[in-house]
């Protein structure tokens, strides 16, 4: 699967949602209580970004691989109106045949009623934000949903008829035990999704997790725990017939995300929406982090790009590496040259060769890709292609 | 026939223990004297340096000449010199003494006599020099003039029957002070018509106009065009300026019998105009030069290394730079299996050392390691022969060492007696021997210890602060050298010595620093991705051990949301911290972490 989109063409497309009913205390994204008016304010403002990209893209055609609409909450919004930006923007741009089309969903925002009019108005991924199948666990990090309400709402989606399903899970908790990650591992193993995610927490600075574990209102997961629940995840969902095939994320054969391939494989992407990043031809640009400042350049007729960094091929080469890394079967050397003209055995000859003494990543079927012992500290060895 | 002005001519310096508003008193002389409008005014206008400034010390001596009109109508010219307060530099402080005829004492009105005080009173009066004494900051709350008169009369002897009760801050007392320094001390003697015989008391460089000398003529006249000679180094020149300072260097032609000011003679080699050299005319040279200064003798060795190893050329031209204007500063090449190429450099004390470090960082944009200073030691190896020691790495092993000698001082430390406990068991701790106590007042006291020097350079400053709540005062002299039970401590790392890490310390001090140190060294090295032994060893044995833990996670869970640049960022912040450290075989080890041994008594 992965082979098939070695190619940079074509184009994903990300959609930020900026609401949640309550922002999680782990959280950094941009993400605003949900209102009507302000959902109005940046729809109104969502169909006026499609349409100035209704002309063309800088550099690029316009036809779709995929398309994320993420979050905040995606489906804060009435299903109506998702689905709607949806008929536009195959209006506006093209979407490939199997086009590859997900919203996140959190427990409790969704019911079976909405998840059939998403599915019907062309979502065929959905993934779910699960976290955990501990209540208390959900409660620390914050969650609105219980355990129970999540298994609810992965049935739902079934009998909505979606047949792709990615559930998200972390680990690293405070207070999380093994056997609370050993009982959520085999519970999700149940459910039978496509796609499992599982993340190690992190603690963003600013962040109301971050500010109890600084100031030692709450002990944080050891290094060494986080360690073994990861090395626990990858051993038990491997068993479950589930492929390891980046860093966090695990899929049964051919189900693999295409659009966050997209992102390892260091193609070129589209984001609308508030706060939103882009990597296009021209380079990367990040659109305005508040929905005021999004909504206000719009208005006004303009593009709400409010960043942009033009990009060297050494950073572009350095970027390829750290993403393609983070896929388990790793970097294809001969997409590589493609790409740049140039070998990365040639490029990072040097760091290759520390790398390879460390015993940290290796050559294997025409890649370049992490070792077992290079996996937890995989920004120990991308910090070598910076 | 003698010069007519030359009666008119007042030179004189100011001492006083730092702090006690010396170079605020300058600022005042110079503002009521018109040296400087207020326009041109600054705080600490002698201080030039801008660290000067933000220590509110000086470092550098500094010379202004003032025009004052005195009571008796008639016009002076009055030269100051600036010196330094701090004991690091009591080598400056002689040095402008002996171009001097009078002496501004200042004590605080508050704090009285300090350890300083007493230190430049001795210096003062074995140059024969006139004091004016001036009680400072007498318009703070808790100040007692009359108290503190008392402690200089019953401490040192002098008369304050005249002393100018004064505040340099307001300005109180300034025309007095101006007044007594034309009536009291002397102008200057020496013969017109002899021979020229000037002092050079300090130097600077210019990259323009070379090595600018400052100098005190003794007799004769020094002019524009004249062809001199160093009688030191017999190198002759052709001086192409001649000035005075007011304070910034204004040329006038000529400098007679008595002035203070500069001569430029395009000298390019700092060596060949040594400070405390005489200078005469080369046509009619001097019989006999002018006593000169006994050369600074540093204290403290410390190695300086560029965090980077290509800045070491870098760093070597910044330390020729840097020895123009300080030539106090001794350095040469060293080679630190640890630390690459650098220079072991040596001191007049910590201030200075920490003032240099500063300075090459700043003033030269250098990223400098330091390593822990250490003192000079005087080892006697079986064959008798006598080797020193400037770098603790060097010790000889023990096998071959028949015995070794560590510097000693003697230290006055000036206390209420309500701290004398606790600064005597911390002359203890740091081995030192007592030898005696006075009464300054019934309230202070004067401790008298012979101190090793090397327990000194260990925060011993600091620890006599803390545990005098701030009131207890230092001054120490190089008495000579002492033989100790001294062991040479090293660390390794991975199982490799680090040899800027050695340290030569008492026997008996030696498990307990050496745990310390290990502990402390855990704690300052990033875990990396290995588990790092830490280890001090005496000889071939272990004395203490730590470890470092290897990281076993380092991954970002999430990459996409589409934000590539920010997760690049993050990488590159763990990069650049990576960068700031030292690579000592497959250890990366932070800078902080070769000045561990400092500051390890915290108990």
């Amino acid at each position: 699967m992965v082979e098939q989109y070695t190619y940079l063409k074509p184009l994903g497309l990300y959609i930020h949602v900026p609401f949640c009913l309550k922002k999680c205390c782990y959280c950094d994204f941009t993400s605003y209580p949900y209102s009507e008016a302000a959902a109005g304010v940046y729809l109104d403002a969502l169909f006026k970004e499609i349409e100035l990209y209704s002309q063309g893209l800088p550099g690029w055609d316009k036809a779709l691989a995929s398309i994320f609409i993420g979050g905040g909450t995606p489906t804060c919004l009435p299903s109506r109106s998702l689905t709607a930006v949806l008929d536009r923007l195959s209006e506006v741009f093209s979407l490939l045949p199997g086009c590859e089309v997900t919203i996140e969903a959190n427990p409790g925002t969704v019911d079976r009623q909405a998840l059939i009019e998403l599915r019907k108005g062309g979502v065929n991924r959905l993934s779910l934000g699960i976290q955990a199948f501990q209540d208390q666990l959900l409660s620390m990090l914050g969650r609105i949903h219980t355990a129970a309400e999540a298994v609810e709402t992965t049935r739902a989606a079934r009998m909505a008829g979606f047949e792709d399903l990615n559930l998200d899970f972390i680990f690293g908790i405070p207070g999380q035990t093994l056997a609370d990650w050993q009982e959520t591992l085999s519970l999700a193993a149940s459910l039978e999704p496509e796609h499992i995610a599982v993340y190690g927490l992190q603690l963003e600075a600013g962040t109301p997790l971050e500010n109890l574990v600084s100031r030692g209102k709450i002990q944080p997961c050891s290094e060494d725990l986080e360690l073994f629940l990861y090395q626990t995840a990858i051993q038990y969902l491997s068993g479950q017939g589930y492929v390891h095939y980046e860093i966090s994320n695990f899929a049964r054969p051919g189900r693999e995300s295409i659009h966050n391939l997209g992102y390892w494989l260091n193609r070129y992407y589209l984001g609308l929406g508030p706060a939103a990043h882009s990597y296009l031809p021209c380079g990367r640009y990040a659109n305005e982090s508040t929905l005021e400042g999004y909504a206000g350049r719009l208005a006004q007729g303009e593009l709400p790009v409010s960043t942009t960094e033009a990009g060297t091929v050494r950073t572009e080469m350095a970027e390829t590496m750290f993403l393609g890394l983070r896929l388990i079967s790793g970097v294809d050397l001969t997409a590589f040259y493609q790409r740049f003209g140039r070998r990365v055995e040639d490029v990072y000859r040097l760091e290759i060769t520390r790398l390879l003494k460390a015993g940290f990543v290796e050559f294997a079927n025409g890649r370049l890709r992490l070792t077992a012992a290079g996996l937890p500290l995989a920004n120990e060895v991308f910090i070598e292609f910076l | 026939m003698e010069w007519e002005k030359k009666d008119s001519i007042r030179n004189f310096c100011i001492i006083a223990h730092i702090d006690h508003g010396k170079s605020t008193l300058a600022d005042r002389l110079l503002e009521y004297t018109g040296a400087l409008s207020g326009r041109e005014m600054t705080n600490q206008v002698l201080d030039q340096m801008d660290l000067e400034r933000e220590r509110g010390i000086t470092i550098k001596m500094q010379a202004v000449r003032l025009n004052y009109r005195a009571r008796d109508g008639r016009e002076y010219q009055l030269n100051l010199i600036d010196t330094p307060g701090h004991v690091d530099f009591s080598y400056e402080v002689s040095r402008s003494l002996a171009a001097c005829e009078g002496a501004l004492l200042v004590v605080d009105a508050s704090q009285g006599i300090e350890a300083q005080t007493l230190a430049n009173i001795y210096l003062a009066l074995e140059h024969n020099l006139e004091i004016i004494l001036i009680i400072n900051k007498i318009d703070l709350p808790s100040a007692e003039p009359e108290r503190v008169k008392q402690e200089i009369e019953d401490v040192i002897g002098l008369d304050t029957a005249g002393a100018v009760l004064a505040s340099a801050k307001s300005g109180t007392g300034v025309e007095d002070i101006l007044e007594q320094i034309v009536v009291k001390v002397p102008p200057p003697g020496g013969q017109v018509e002899a021979p020229l015989k000037a002092l050079i008391f300090d130097s600077h460089y210019d990259s323009y106009k070379g090595v600018i000398a400052y100098i005190r003529v003794v007799e004769g006249t020094v002019v524009n065009g004249m062809k001199i000679k160093m009688m030191a180094t017999g190198e002759e020149f052709e001086v192409n300026e001649v000035g005075i300072f007011r304070p910034s260097l204004t040329s006038i032609g000529a400098l007679r019998t008595g002035e203070v000011g500069f001569i430029a003679a395009s000298i390019k080699n700092v060596k060949d105009c040594q400070v405390g050299d005489t200078v005469t005319d080369a046509q009619c040279p001097a019989a006999a030069s002018l006593p000169g200064y006994r050369k600074a003798t540093p204290m403290v060795y410390c190695g300086l290394y560029p965090a980077d190893n290509i800045q070491y050329e870098d760093l070597r031209e910044a330390m020729v730079k840097l020895n123009l204007n300080d030539a106090s500063l001794i350095y040469e090449p060293e080679t630190s299996e640890a630390l690459g190429f650098g220079f072991r450099c040596g001191f007049l004390g910590l201030l200075h050392m920490e003032i240099v470090q500063e300075r090459l960082e700043r003033e030269y944009g250098l990223n400098l390691i330091t390593t822990a200073p250490n003192v000079v030691y005087r080892v006697t190896i079986t064959t008798g022969e006598i080797i020193e020691i400037e770098n603790p790495s060097k010790l000889p092993p023990s096998g071959m060492i028949e015995l070794i000698e560590e510097p000693y001082v003697k230290a006055i430390i000036m206390c209420p007696k309500d701290y004398v406990g606790p600064v005597m068991e911390l002359c203890q701790e740091r081995r030192g021997n007592f030898t005696n106590m006075e009464y300054m007042s019934a309230s202070r006291v004067i401790l008298t210890y012979n101190l090793p020097l090397s327990e000194i350079i260990f925060d011993f400053f600091d620890q006599l602060k803390s545990r005098s709540r701030g009131y207890a005062s230092l001054d120490y002299e190089l008495l000579g050298y002492k033989q100790s039970n001294l062991v040479k401590l090293d660390i390794m790392i991975a199982g490799e010595v680090l040899d800027a890490l050695s340290v030569i310390i008492h026997q008996d001090n030696a498990y307990y620093r050496g745990r310390l140190l290990v502990d402390k060294l855990r704690k300052l090295i990033p875990r990396q991705l290995f588990e790092i032994p830490i280890q001090a060893s005496i000889g071939n044995r272990v004395i203490a051990r730590e470890t470092v833990k290897a990281i076993r996670k380092n991954v970002l869970a999430k990459c996409y949301g589409g934000d590539i640049t920010r997760k690049r960022k993050l990488l590159e912040k763990q990069k650049e911290g990576k960068k700031r450290m030292k690579q000592v075989g497959s250890v990366e080890i932070p800078q902080e972490a070769f000045m561990a041994v400092l500051g390890i008594e915290g108990k």
